[in-house]
């Protein structure tokens, strides 16, 4: 009896907000927008596909936040490697459009991390910075011009071609869940990211590479980064500065309400998917109902703003 | 190696150990020889030099000059690593847990367990590995899984020495174990302490408690501005003489 009480005790809340969010946002939707086609497969599977590089993004920022660091340079990323690859496939076959969009993404992160881990600059300022900066480069990349994708196969890969019948965003979608929870939950590398972002000393005596573990995290956002850039710029057939620049607030609101500590030492890849599911449903169903954009903009703020208090009321107290 | 030799020789060798800050001279001329089995009691008030020996012995800073040897071979540590990798653990005054992990991955933080194919973490062998070790030493938690910060004081500061005594060969460092303690708890971080003892590791404790001193120590050192004033036997010395060795009067 005691051990079942203590054991409820610990159960914290916050673990469970986006679960019981995501059911309440789904019922409400489902009930009030049940006959304007919220409830068909097809816009069901249109939340799911247009939130796949939110959820991409997310994975990335599990990895960082729970190691004690922010990243606010992922849209920006989005952009320049979306541009960088599309401009590529203009010239060059797939893999090398592929190599490119993931190269930028994993060099901008290495330069941010780098930044961070050896010469401990704050995270929050080096991102800050280099968002601003790569904005601009996105901008002056091609002239603020949109630059088309037409390599049919990088399309397929990325955006609108399927494999079995499961569409291929939805199989990024599921790899990359996949993938980053394995890392994060099941590796001794996750295990060193929890212990980094927890107490950094703690984990530098027991001798762990922490410098190392922040260049690392910094370079994971910033590939997944790179991967969600090349998921717009195949589902729009077209790269763009814009892409990626209203996602940081969606992305960032996904992973903490799924579940993971702003304060680092904390995290969770399902939650951060479930998160931006929810997010994604939330965008959908403000439109369906008709509500005008800067509407949406106002009652999405607000629900991110409660969702957040009740997914950190336990940290505070 | 010379099986001989290391029986022989003492476990930490301290030899004019100096260290300076910049111009401010922490240690002065330090030597001390640690025995298996023997619990040494490091004192001196505050900002004599003590939490900085400790940092020396286990690889966080280099001495400013002297020698450290560990079972008679010289040493110089480049990093806290390096010295964990020869037995040498440490208790820290303000912990070294990571408070929002289970007690079971602190046990093994940096040294986690891993199995299969993919270098999978071995969560279910730690967690035994840990039950055994925290009901062995006594240290009363409600399970290996629970978060550190969901226990007390007196029971991080168990976890901490589990943690040491698990992994430590040669020597254990304790930097006021039980400062922040209650009485009940300090006296289980005690019994503890004498624990490592039995299991013939080389024990350096600094403690402000004189009477926890006298309880546990074979050795007393004593520290005065970075000077080593000096070293007595517990059983041959009284508090008197220490608190004086200590003050200067
Ligand atoms: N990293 C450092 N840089 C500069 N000076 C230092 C550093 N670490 C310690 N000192 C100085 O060295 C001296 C000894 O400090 P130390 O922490 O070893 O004292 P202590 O004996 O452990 O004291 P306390 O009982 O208060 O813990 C102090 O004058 C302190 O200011
Ligand atoms: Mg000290």
């Amino acid at each position: 009896m005691q051990s079942t009480m203590q054991k409820l005790r610990q159960l914290n809340l916050s673990q469970y907000v986006v679960y019981i969010g995501f059911l309440l946002i789904f019922l409400f939707f489902a009930v009030t927008l049940g006959n304007d086609g919220f409830l068909t497969q097809r816009n069901l599977t249109n939340i799911v596909l247009q939130t796949a590089p939110i959820t991409i993004m997310a994975i990335g920022l599990v990895f960082v936040l729970a190691a004690g660091e922010i990243d606010l340079s992922f849209g920006s990323i989005v952009a320049v490697a979306a541009l960088g690859s599309a401009v590529v496939l203009g010239d060059y076959p797939l893999f090398v459009g592929v190599l490119a969009g993931l190269g930028i993404g994993l060099a901008i992160g290495f330069f941010n991390g780098v930044l961070v881990a050896y010469l401990r600059l704050p995270s929050f300022l080096v991102t800050l910075a280099t968002m601003g900066l790569f904005a601009g480069v996105a901008r002056s990349m091609t002239d603020l011009r949109s630059v088309p994708v037409l390599n049919e196969s990088f399309v397929n890969m990325f955006g609108s071609g399927s494999l079995f019948g499961v569409p291929s965003l939805v199989l990024w979608t599921i790899g990359a869940v996949a993938l980053g929870h394995f890392v994060f939950r099941e590796t001794k590398f996750g295990a060193h990211v929890l212990a980094t972002g927890d107490n950094a000393r703690a984990a530098q005596v027991t001798g762990i590479k922490v410098p190392h573990v922040r260049l690392l995290v910094m370079m994971i956002c910033g590939g997944l980064a790179g991967l969600a850039g090349l998921l717009y710029a195949g589902r729009l057939q077209a790269a763009r500065y814009t892409l990626g620049e209203s996602d940081l607030m969606t992305v960032i609101a996904a992973v903490i309400i799924g579940g993971t500590a702003l304060k680092g030492g904390k995290g969770t890849i399902i939650g951060a998917l479930v998160g931006s599911l929810m997010m994604g449903m939330l965008n959908n169903g403000l439109i369906l109902m008709g509500l005008s954009v800067s509407d949406q903009m106002i009652v999405r703020g607000v629900i991110i703003l409660i969702a957040v208090a009740i997914s950190l009321r336990d940290v505070n107290n | 190696m010379d099986l001989s030799n290391t029986q022989a020789a003492d476990v930490l060798q301290l030899t004019n150990i100096h260290k300076a800050f910049g111009g401010v001279v922490a240690i002065e001329d330090f030597s001390l020889n640690l025995k298996a089995g023997e619990i040494v009691a490091l004192v001196g008030d505050n900002g004599a030099g003590k939490s900085t020996l400790i940092k020396i012995i286990s690889g966080v800073h280099a001495p400013t000059s002297g020698t450290i040897a560990i079972d008679g071979k010289e040493t110089s540590f480049k990093d806290a690593t390096e010295a964990r990798a020869s037995g040498i653990e440490v208790v820290y005054q303000d912990l070294a847990l990571a408070d929002e992990q289970a007690v079971y991955m602190n046990m093994f933080l940096g040294r986690e367990k891993t199995k299969g194919p993919f270098g999978q973490l071995d969560r279910k062998g730690m967690v035994q590995e840990t039950e055994d070790l925290v009901k062995e030493l006594d240290v009363r938690i409600p399970s290996a899984k629970t978060t550190i910060r969901n226990l007390s004081g007196g029971q991080r500061q168990g976890v901490a020495i589990a943690r040491a005594t698990h992994w430590a060969t040669k020597l254990v460092l304790l930097d006021e174990p039980t400062a922040a303690l209650g009485v009940a708890e300090t006296a289980k971080v005690e019994e503890n302490v004498a624990a490592l003892k039995e299991r013939n590791l080389a024990v350096l404790i600094i403690s402000h408690s004189l009477d926890q001193v006298f309880r546990l120590s074979d050795r007393i050192c004593v520290l005065r501005r970075g000077q080593q004033i000096g070293v007595r036997e517990t059983a041959k010395t009284d508090k008197n003489e220490i608190v004086s060795m200590i003050t200067g009067v």
